[in-house]
């Protein structure tokens, strides 16, 4: 049974979702960042749909969970061509867009491989586990792209700001929907009480995020990222 | 199983990175901002260097002021940033005296970042005043 905390959060994702759309229309920014408009787009959309398929199926029909779980997947699949995006614009004086496009599909085809290699051994509960499992991986595989893009900026001393926040706001999107998700195949019965906040809660951080990146940074801003590591001296 | 709790740690570590350098990237471009003179008589310091502890304080102040709707987001991401620090703090002490610096220092610029903001919102005041009422300044 959803509480109004629940309807509450489901509904905010989908409407920051469009916000943050309407904020890269209003910026004139929609064809610069297509993956981040198709992102919004598809996800809020999707949103809506699961509360289409609830209203059918009910909330623990196997219905509901195949597609809320292969609806995530293919949202990190589109945040996926998110990350490459910011890795073409990080790149682009040097020419790799090919290469990063093709690196990028091999480790999402790895990915898929390597948790259906993972599920392979529990074929008992194959397609349920499979889903979960999936879930993480992508995920996880979400967090280290965004590292190394971090880790890539760092070394480049990329300097805008606009650039720095995106990838920052989906680091924090990925990585704690990735510790969700580990946590939860770590400790299932967590899920209830503590972990069925967390995804719902990152769907709303991160187009909001983004939506105050492109309202308040202008595209010329600049800022020293080695300011932004954290170091004890 | 060991994949789960390693991915969760590496996560989790990550996490933390990424939240406090998109905290640093919100607070940057205003550490480079002086305070006014308002300001420091708000403070009510005489030596010019704000507290770590007064980053509350300023976000009150900051709340009785009208807005133009622009920082609000921020203060809540550097509020919240501010409370990971004050947490991280009761530990450092702890852990290493190199930590414990490192969040008092980074709970200052929270404190710096709060004044700022404070300072732009006086300013908006007066301006409101001047525009509505000119007669009254």
């Amino acid at each position: 049974m959803l509480g109004p905390l629940d309807y509450l959060l489901w509904f905010a994702g989908p409407i920051a979702m469009l916000v943050g759309l309407v904020c890269l229309i209003a910026r004139h920014q929609l064809l610069k960042y297509l993956a981040i408009a198709s992102y919004l787009f598809t996800a809020s959309l999707a949103t809506f749909g699961q509360y289409l398929v609830i209203h059918h199926y009910g909330l623990t029909s196997h219905q509901y969970f195949y597609y809320y779980y292969y609806s995530e997947s293919l949202f990190t699949i589109l945040l996926f061509f998110v990350v490459i995006q910011f890795y073409q614009e990080l790149f682009v004086e040097m020419k790799a867009a090919t290469y990063i496009r093709r690196g990028a599909v091999c480790l999402l085809a790895a990915t898929a491989g390597f948790s259906y290699l993972v599920v392979h051994a529990n074929r008992d509960h194959l397609t349920s586990r499979f889903v979960v499992e999936l879930g993480q991986n992508l995920y996880f595989l979400g967090v280290v792209l965004t590292y190394l893009l971090w880790f890539s900026i760092l070394k480049l001393h990329e300097s805008r700001t606009r650039l720095v926040q995106l990838v920052l706001a989906l680091g924090v999107y990925f990585s704690a929907t990735a510790a969700a998700y580990a946590l939860r195949n770590l400790f299932p019965s967590l899920q209830g009480p503590v972990l069925h906040w967390i995804p719902p809660l990152a769907s709303v951080w991160l187009p909001i995020a983004w939506a105050f990146t492109f309202l308040k940074i202008p595209d010329e801003a600049r800022l020293v990222t080695g300011r932004l590591l954290a170091r004890a001296r | 199983m060991i994949i789960a709790a390693l991915i969760f740690v590496i996560s989790l570590s990550l996490l933390l990175q990424f939240f406090v350098s998109y905290c640093r990237s919100v607070i940057g471009p205003n550490c480079n901002e002086r305070v006014s003179e308002q300001v420091w008589e708000i403070a009510g310091g005489n030596n010019r260097k704000l507290r770590s502890d007064e980053f509350n304080r300023f976000v009150q102040l900051v709340r009785l002021c009208p807005s133009r709707g622009q920082d609000e987001s921020d203060i809540r991401v550097v509020s919240l940033y501010y409370r990971l620090l004050n947490s991280a703090r009761l530990v450092a002490r702890f852990i290493s005296p190199a930590f414990a610096r490192w969040t008092e220092s980074e709970r200052e610029k929270c404190s710096h970042f709060a004044a700022v903001v404070l300072d732009r919102r006086i300013n908006y005041s007066r301006e409101l005043l001047i525009h509505q009422a000119p007669d009254a300044v």
